[in-house]
């Protein structure tokens, strides 16, 4: 299921728009992530408060944010954009890619939220394409 | 049986006060039937599905989707016995509709994010959490009956 040129251009528009608030939807998302999956907080047993909303939970999905901007950027070619992210994802962090699913719809719950208007299900499958096709770059190095 | 803390079942009770039944549940199989294109496959009887115009324009779409969430909204009377409240229409869906219980879930993400965008932060992650168990255990009582 990959992007048309048309859902290519709807992603880098959308991401546009929303880059005011990239910050606070990462940090939302990775969240809901943790409230709404708590099996997620597994991969965060190395801090001392995984809670939704707390200090590192919101600066981590800031993080994650930026890395999914990262892509937009690469969206011609996001097998070779990621190629280290992956190997990172694959060799060091081990995340199961099921969780990358997860964590995309939390992102599209939250880009409803705060942009209800303009996520419409046209900009709403073009991202949720996008976010799909990024997940499995991501999860290329894995095997 | 599914195990509810007070305080999740005053979250799901908040979401669907919030929930006009009438608006939302259009909203939510139009969104699904244009992201997932795939489910259109059970509504050949519908009419014209061939555009995003026509799926949002479409009435029969609209019936359809009250009646759907008109159906998920009965186990909110029900929550501790939502297994035996659907077992009916668990056995609908797979012997008469034929429907893969996956579709289950892809009509309530796309419901769960109509619900964010009309209640924006007001919808909480502990919200979200109550209301994606609920979701979660109805979704499986619909696919209970399958064989």
């Amino acid at each position: 299921m990959s992007l048309t040129s048309k859902q290519k251009a709807t992603v880098k528009d959308f991401f546009s728009k929303m880059s005011t608030r990239s910050d606070d939807i990462g940090a939302e998302a990775l969240s809901r992530l943790v409230a709404v999956y708590p099996q997620t907080k597994s991969y965060f047993s190395h801090w001392k408060d995984a809670s939704p909303g707390s200090a590192p939970v919101r600066k981590h999905g800031i993080t994650i944010m930026g890395g999914v901007y990262d892509a937009v950027g690469k969206i011609d070619d996001l097998k070779g954009g990621l190629l280290s992210l992956s190997e990172l994802h694959a060799f060091m962090l081990r995340v199961d890619p099921v969780n990358f699913k997860l964590l995309a719809h939390c992102m599209l719950v939250c880009m409803s939220m705060i942009f209800p208007e303009e996520f419409t299900p046209q900009v709403h499958v073009a991202v949720d394409k996008f976010l799909a096709q990024l997940a499995l770059a991501l999860a290329e190095k894995y095997r | 049986m599914v195990e509810w803390t007070a305080a999740e079942r005053r979250h799901v009770e908040a979401v669907w006060s919030k929930i006009d039944i009438d608006v939302c549940g259009p909203l939510a199989l139009q969104r699904c039937l244009i992201v997932y294109p795939w489910t259109q496959r059970y509504f050949g009887s519908f009419g014209d599905l061939s555009t995003d115009a026509a799926i949002v324009g479409n009435p029969k779409v609209a019936a359809h989707g009250v009646v759907a969430l008109t159906g998920l909204r009965t186990a909110l009377d029900h929550m501790d016995e939502i297994k035996s409240t659907y077992a009916a229409l668990s056995v609908l869906h797979s012997e008469k509709l034929h429907v893969d219980p996956d579709n289950f879930r892809l009509l309530c993400e796309c419901l769960t994010i109509v619900v964010a965008g009309k209640m924006g932060k007001k919808l909480s992650p502990e919200m979200q959490a109550a209301w994606q168990k609920y979701l979660c255990a109805v979704v499986s009582a619909l696919g209970r009956q399958y064989h």
